[in-house]
C-alpha cells in the first residue's frame, strides 16, 4: 500500500469503539478497539498478529469474496471464481449482484480474468480451475 | 490409486516421479474429488504458502499430474479389491477391468453422516440434505436446494454452506448444535455466521421435522448434558430446507471386502508407513483419518506414496512381523491415534502421530507413556479442541523407547499451574 492511499484510510477511520474476535488462531482473543481522536486503542491481544488484525477489522473489514459464474457451453454450468485480492466487506453484495448477471463462455483457464476491475474496486474477478467444453 | 481426489493425485505424482507406472480411478467425471466444490478460500497456506481456493488448489495437482503422464481412468468404480492386490472396477467403455497391481493405494476419501446415523425420526419429506450435497448443487451444478434453511451441525462445511447460501440469495434461519460448542474453526464461525448475523443456537437440537411433502419448519429443543430433550424448551423455525453437517465418516468398504483391519475411527488399521494390515496396500487422506485441512492430506499422501514406491522396489512381498509392533493407543481426552501401531525395527525413523481431542480444553499437556505408565514425551500446549488435529512428529531412538515396549498410550491432561503444596 503506498502512503497516499494509507493516508486516505488514516482520515477515515470509524468512530467510536468495537469488540472483535480474533480469528488468527483459535484461542479466540476478544480484543477491543477504540478510537480516541484519531488515535487507536487497541487492548485485549496476545499476540501481534492478533493486534494487525484487530486493527483491520476496525478500520476497513475486507475479505476475499469467492462464488461462482455462469458459464455456456462448459463441462459443468458454473465456473468457481474469486477476487484476486480482498475487497471492503461492505461492498460484498454489490459484486454480488453484478457477478449474478454474468455468463461466460467455455473453454476457461485458472487465473483467466473474467471481470476486470470489478465496479472499480481495485480487484479483477478470476477463475479458480479450468474449464473445458462440454463434449 | 483407487481415487483421483487430493490425496490420489498428490501420492499419484511421486509414485509417477520415482519412475514407476501408476494408474488413478476415480468415479467422478473428471478428477480433483470434492475439494473442487469447496470454491471458499484458505486452501493451500502449507503447501504453497498462500491462500488459495479448493479448485485452485486441486488443479495445481491435476496440471502437475497431466504433464508427468500419470494414467488415469474417469467414471470407473472400483467394485473389490483383493488381498492379492487384485483391483476390479467397472465403466462404461472397458466394461469390466482386472488390474494386478503391485501395491495399492486406497485414497477414496470419506462421506458425510446422513439424517439415519444419528437417528433422527419423523416424516421423509423433501428438503433435506447433507451440507457437503448442499455445496456440490449450490457451487457445481448450478442449482439451489431451497430458498430458507435451518442447518443442523455446526462443522465448517455448515458454516461454509450458510455463508455461500446467504451470498446466492438465501436466508439461513439458524445454525443449530448440540454441544455447548461451537464443532468447526472459529474463522469460519466469525466470518461465515457473525458476519452476517445467522444465529447459532447450542445445546438445542431438532426434535421435529414438520411438513409431509417439503419441509415445512422443524422445532428445535434444548438438551441436556445427556442430549436429552429439556421439556419446555422447544421452539418452532419455518424454513424449507433443512441441511445436516453433522460430521464425515471415512468411506472403507473396500477396505473391509479386501479384509484388512479397520479401526475404531472408521479408517483402516495403519502402521508409520501408512500401509493397512494387508501388505502392500496403503491409505491415505480422508479415507485413513478424516483432515481439516487439505494440505494435511496432501502431505500425508506424498509420504504413502514415497512408501509405496519403497515397498516396489525393496520389500515386494515381505509382509512385516507382526510380533515386532508397537500399539499407539488412545488414552484420556483423546479420541483416536494415527498410526495405530509402529515396527520397533523403524525406530530410528521419524514417525508422525496425529490424533484428536475428545473435548476442547486448555493449558494442556500432551503425554506419551508405555504400558508402565511411565512417561516418554511431554509437550504443553495452550489449548486443544476436537476440530483441530494434532500432528507431531518424534523421532523414538531419541526418545529411548525401553526395549521391553509394548504399547505408547497418548493422553491429553490438565496442565497443573500452580503447585499445591501440602507440607
Amino acid at each position: 500500500m503506498n502512503i497516499e492511499s494509507e493516508n486516505k484510510m488514516a482520515k477515515s477511520i470509524p468512530e467510536g469503539e468495537k469488540t472483535i474476535r480474533c480469528i488468527v488462531c483459535p484461542t479466540g482473543c476478544e480484543i477491543h478497539v477504540k478510537n480516541i481522536d484519531g488515535e487507536l486503542i487497541v487492548e485485549g491481544h496476545t499476540c501481534k498478529r492478533g493486534e494487525v488484525y484487530a486493527r483491520d477489522e476496525f478500520i476497513a473489514p475486507k475479505r476475499i469474496l469467492t462464488t461462482t459464474i455462469r458459464v455456456k457451453g462448459g463441462l459443468l454450468p458454473l465456473i468457481p471464481v474469486r477476487t484476486d485480492k480482498p475487497i471492503l466487506k461492505e461492498r460484498l453484495n454489490e459484486v454480488l449482484n453484478e457477478i449474478a448477471i454474468k455468463e461466460i463462455e467455455a473453454p476457461i483457464k485458472m487465473g483467466d480474468v473474467l471481470i476486470k476491475n470489478v465496479l472499480d474496486l481495485d480487484a479483477d474477478i478470476i477463475a479458480s480451475r479450468d474449464l473445458i467444453k462440454a463434449s | 490409486m483407487i481415487g483421483g481426489g487430493s490425496a490420489g493425485l498428490a501420492a499419484a505424482i511421486v509414485i509417477k516421479k520415482a519412475g514407476l507406472d501408476v494408474l488413478i480411478l476415480e468415479r467422478d467425471r473428471e478428477l480433483g474429488g470434492i475439494t473442487l466444490q469447496c470454491i471458499h478460500n484458505g486452501f493451500g497456506i502449507h503447501e504453497f504458502k498462500e491462500e488459495l481456493t479448493g479448485p485452485e488448489f486441486v488443479q495445481r495437482f491435476i496440471n502437475e499430474a497431466m504433464d508427468l503422464g500419470v494414467k488415469y481412468k474417469l467414471d470407473t468404480m472400483v467394485v473389490k479389491v483383493t488381498k492379492e492386490k487384485i483391483v476390479y472396477a467397472i465403466n462404461n467403455t472397458d466394461g469390466m477391468l482386472e488390474i494386478k497391481a503391485k501395491a495399492i493405494i486406497l485414497a477414496m476419501g470419506c462421506r458425510e453422516r446422513t439424517r439415519g446415523s444419528i437417528n433422527m425420526p419423523g416424516f421423509r419429506p423433501a428438503g433435506i440434505y447433507t451440507a457437503g450435497q448442499a455445496q456440490r448443487f449450490v457451487n457445481v451444478e448450478g442449482y439451489l436446494p431451497g430458498r430458507s434453511y435451518v442447518i443442523l451441525g455446526s462443522g465448517d462445511i455448515g458454516m461454509i454452506m450458510a455463508r455461500r447460501l446467504t451470498w446466492e440469495g438465501c436466508k439461513v434461519k439458524a445454525v443449530v448444535e448440540i454441544q455447548p460448542y461451537v464443532s468447526g474453526l472459529l474463522r469460519n464461525q466469525v466470518q461465515c455466521l457473525e458476519d452476517y448475523n445467522i444465529p447459532l443456537i447450542t445445546s438445542y437440537t431438532i426434535t421435529r421435522i414438520h411438513g409431509r411433502h417439503r419441509v415445512k419448519g422443524v422445532t428445535i429443543s434444548k438438551v441436556d448434558r445427556k442430549f436429552d430433550r429439556i421439556i419446555g424448551t422447544d421452539r418452532f423455525i419455518e424454513c424449507d430446507t433443512l441441511l445436516l453437517s453433522v460430521g464425515l465418516i471415512p468411506e472403507n468398504e473396500l477396505t473391509q471386502n479386501a479384509g484388512a483391519a479397520i479401526s475404531l475411527n472408521g479408517g483402516p488399521v495403519v502402521d508409520n508407513n501408512l500401509e493397512t494390515t494387508i501388505d502392500g496396500i496403503f491409505a491415505c487422506g480422508n479415507v485413513l483419518q478424516v483432515h481439516d485441512l487439505v494440505d494435511l492430506v496432501v502431505a500425508e499422501a506424498k509420504r504413502a506414496g514415497l512408501n509405496a514406491v519403497e515397498y516396489i522396489n525393496n520389500r515386494y512381498e515381505k509382509p512385516v512381523e507382526q510380533k515386532d509392533l508397537i500399539k499407539c493407543i488412545a488414552g484420556d481426552n483423546v479420541n483416536y491415534v494415527k498410526p495405530d501401531h509402529f515396527k520397533k525395527s523403524d525406530e530410528s525413523k521419524d514417525i508422525i502421530f496425529s490424533f484428536r481431542s475428545k473435548r476442547p480444553d486448555r493449558r494442556i499437556l500432551i503425554q506419551f507413556k508405555d504400558q508402565d505408565n511411565k512417561v516418554l514425551y511431554k509437550r504443553k500446549r495452550r489449548y486443544v479442541i476436537p476440530s483441530e488435529m494434532i500432528e507431531i512428529k518424534l523421532n523414538l531412538e531419541e526418545l529411548e523407547i525401553p526395549q521391553e515396549c509394548k504399547s505408547l498410550e497418548v493422553e491429553i491432561i490438565p496442565q497443573p499451574e500452580v503447585l499445591i503444596d501440602n507440607g
